[in-house]
């Protein structure tokens, strides 16, 4: 059970200089994540590919820990932990299908998958 | 006390033809044959114990009511399958079960040598099942579901022959027109439905006296409905087109359904609804009408026809005629008498000919039989039974009683009834000629074929029995003037189920003169045809030679012209639409929105590339617009 989200944050100073400014933060993590899926959209090797679906997921990560800190909250850190999990999970899977697909295949290249039946 | 077993009287054959169309392919003949007569010899059996307990032991009432399960229920709708046992329906069940039964013992020599042994006693079986759910329904749409039954059957056993083309015409002929006047009786059973609020046979007719107007719109359109059914299935005017085609199938076949059994379906369903017709006299005289114009016609047609299952089958759209002028004229018990007796003869003159038939080959033509007297003594003495009592043979035969009871009602049935009586005579007139007609030249003169093959004692047993009840089969009802004890015992056993004659019985004076001119009729019959076909042929030969007779042999050869008219009228147009129309100018629509979706079809299947890198940059533009939509779109 979550703590509801208080409707007013505390009011935070923008000019302090011993905290980097949200927007920044944000705009790093948006910063990742077009590069996570532009390396997915234009990558063909597929283990670039999977890189770069961990750039995106981490770049979300750093969305959720930027968000936390923001209202001063554990939360954001909590789901990074849970983003983490699952990113083993997915790469555990996704480089035995890597795999699959280099014997199958004889190489990494994602286009050569094309055929929609075998 | 037999009476709850009376559900084992349709149970039976129902049972005998699940059996059969599940295992009969892989029974031998013996074992078929064991269990398609078996079953309708046992529920015969379980009749006659039932019609024993019945009279011995009257149900309150005379009634016994059966009511098996709830059919369905739907708002206040809630048919039962009721079996519904009076003395009119306990007559039914007798005729259907020991005429069935005799003429299944017959199939089983008759179609010995047929490929579809099992299958031909599982249609049977079925029907006579159907049949017996027909005449022991206690509401309407319980009736009308063995109606269909036998109709179904029909087809099936018409088109028993498939492999030849004309056999698959025949039954489909006899399905459409039937259907014509089915489509009719589902109407009325609807109309009834909707006025009365029931179908329950018993309650609806006490609900339509209690509310409807004698004479009043609703009970004339109600009653025609019915009486359309009755024409399609007994093969009246204007629908009788169907039975003579209907002789394409096996011999046995028209000795059960379109001789003794399922084309007085019709009859039984007016007597049944008797209080719907007397309260609508326009259609009842229309009945008598119906029937006098049928026997008449067909009485014609018969006299010329080749074929000896021909003659045989105008002459039962004839004798049915009888049965609808003595319901149009309120003689309910003479009708169903007639029809018990007719069931007997005719039967048996079918099962005769069929010997004939086998006997010669499959020869149909009467012109190439004859002689057949030597040859075939039993065949002979049975056929010639049944031929007297088609044709009335006076005092010893059992048409003569029924013939001479509608004979009798007809006469005193108001002003029509001079003109019913008279139409009915002269059809007694012609009724003889033609018998006679056929016995002499099938079984006189000098001898053209070989008989190949006799009748067996399976098919011998029920010749001599149906013979036996032809001639005697008419004494359980002697005509009153004779004085002896139990005259008119059927009439009065009836009684319990029909309401008396409409008109009164006449005089016993004057009934004693219409049966000598009813006898004088039917010997003067007799003695034309061995005129004309047997002692001097070449009188009939020349008359058929005349202009005039040329023309009446034609058209009545033909059937007065009805298929002719038949055919020009419905089935050429029909036709032609059919063949006009084969693209279907209403499917136009639907498969145009057919074209469109496979349009969007193709062009969604381009983008089934295969690619994933081309998926996942779809399913980012897809996310970047669906997140735009939410944010921005309040």
């Amino acid at each position: 059970m979550m703590p509801p989200i208080p409707a007013n944050p505390a009011p935070v100073n923008p000019l302090r200089m011993d905290m980097i400014p949200m927007n920044y933060a944000l705009i790093v993590a948006w910063v990742l994540f077009v590069i996570g899926v532009i390396g997915v959209l234009a990558r063909r090797n597929l283990l670039f590919i999977l890189m770069s679906v961990e750039i995106m997921l981490n770049a979300s990560g750093l969305a959720f820990v930027v968000a936390g800190s923001r209202w001063g909250q554990p939360d954001g850190q909590i789901m990074f932990i849970f983003i983490l999990a699952m990113a083993a999970a997915e790469v555990s899977v996704g480089l035995a299908l890597v795999l699959l697909a280099y014997h199958r295949f004889g190489g990494l290249d994602a286009d050569a998958a094309n055929r929609m039946k075998g | 006390m037999m009476l709850p077993y009376l559900w084992l009287i349709p149970a039976l054959p129902f049972a005998g033809f699940l059996v059969l169309s599940v295992l009969g392919r892989r029974m031998g003949n013996g074992p078929a044959a064991a269990v398609g007569v078996g079953s309708v010899g046992l529920s015969a059996l379980v009749a006659i114990l039932v019609a024993s307990s019945f009279i011995n032991a009257p149900p309150p009432a005379h009634v016994y009511t059966q009511t098996l399960w709830r059919w369905i229920s739907v708002g206040g709708f809630a048919p039962g399958v009721m079996l519904y046992l009076d003395s009119l329906s306990l007559i039914m069940v007798l005729v259907v079960t020991v005429v069935g039964f005799l003429i299944h013992l017959y199939s089983a020599e008759f179609m010995a040598a047929d490929d579809g042994y099992s299958r031909f006693f599982a249609y049977m079986n079925l029907f006579v099942g159907s049949m017996l759910v027909l005449v022991l329904a206690g509401n309407l749409l319980f009736l009308y579901l063995g109606w269909e039954g036998v109709g179904l059957c029909s087809y099936l056993l018409i088109g028993f022959w498939y492999r030849e083309p004309e056999n698959g015409a025949a039954a489909i002929k006899a399905f459409v027109v039937t259907r014509v006047g089915d489509t009719a009786l589902a109407i009325g059973l609807f109309l009834i439905f909707i006025n009365l609020g029931t179908l329950d046979i018993q309650r609806m007719m006490n609900l339509a006296a209690l509310h409807w107007r004698p004479g009043g719109a609703l009970p004339t359109i109600a009653a025609a409905l019915l009486l359309g059914g009755a024409i399609g299935k007994s093969a009246q005017l204007p629908l009788q087109t169907w039975l003579p085609d209907a002789m394409a199938g096996p011999t046995p076949v028209s000795a059960l359904i379109h001789a003794a059994t399922m084309v007085t379906a019709g009859v039984y369903l007016i007597a049944r609804t008797n209080v719907l017709f007397t309260m609508a006299p326009a259609v009842q005289i229309a009945v008598a009408v119906i029937g006098a114009a049928t026997l008449l016609v067909s009485g014609m047609s018969a006299l010329v026809q080749h074929d000896i299952k021909r003659v045989l089958a105008y002459s039962t759209i004839s004798q049915i005629g009888y049965m609808f002028v003595a319901l149009g004229v309120g003689a309910w018990s003479a009708a169903i008498f007639h029809f018990m007796t007719h069931a007997f003869f005719k039967a048996l003159l079918f099962l005769g000919a069929g010997a004939v038939i086998a006997g010669l080959g499959g020869e149909h033509d009467i012109f190439r039989m004859g002689g057949l007297r030597r040859q075939m003594p039993l065949a002979f003495w049975c056929f010639l039974a049944g031929a007297c009592s088609l044709s009335a043979l006076p005092l010893v035969t059992a048409g003569f009683y029924s013939k001479g009871l509608i004979l009798s009602s007809a006469w005193e049935a108001g002003r029509a009834g001079f003109w019913l009586w008279a139409a009915a005579i002269a059809g007694a007139l012609l009724t003889s000629i033609y018998t006679f007609r056929l016995v002499f030249i099938v079984f006189f003169g000098e001898a053209k074929a070989k008989i190949s093959k006799k009748p067996g004692p399976r098919a011998a047993i029920p010749l001599v029995i149906l013979a036996f009840l032809s001639v005697a089969g008419g004494f359980v009802n002697f005509p009153a003037f004779f004085g002896i004890k139990g005259s008119m015992f059927f009439s009065r056993f009836l009684a319990s189920a029909l309401p008396s004659a409409t008109y009164a019985a006449p005089l016993p004076e004057t009934d004693l003169l219409l049966e000598a001119v009813a006898a004088i009729v039917s010997l003067a019959g007799i003695y034309v045809a061995y005129f004309f076909f047997l002692s001097s042929p070449e009188y009939s030969r020349e008359m058929a030679g005349t202009a005039i007779g040329k023309v009446l042999k034609r058209f009545w050869f033909e059937d007065w012209g009805f298929d002719w008219l038949y055919e020009k009228t419905l089935a050429a147009p029909y036709r032609w639409l059919a063949r006009t129309n084969r693209n279907d100018a209403v499917d136009l629509f639907y498969s145009f929105i057919a074209k469109v979706n496979m349009f969007f079809h193709y062009g969604l299947s381009l983008s089934q590339t295969g690619k994933v890198r081309f998926y996942a940059a779809v399913i980012a533009l897809g996310a970047v617009v669906t997140i735009t939509i939410a944010v921005f779109a309040r």
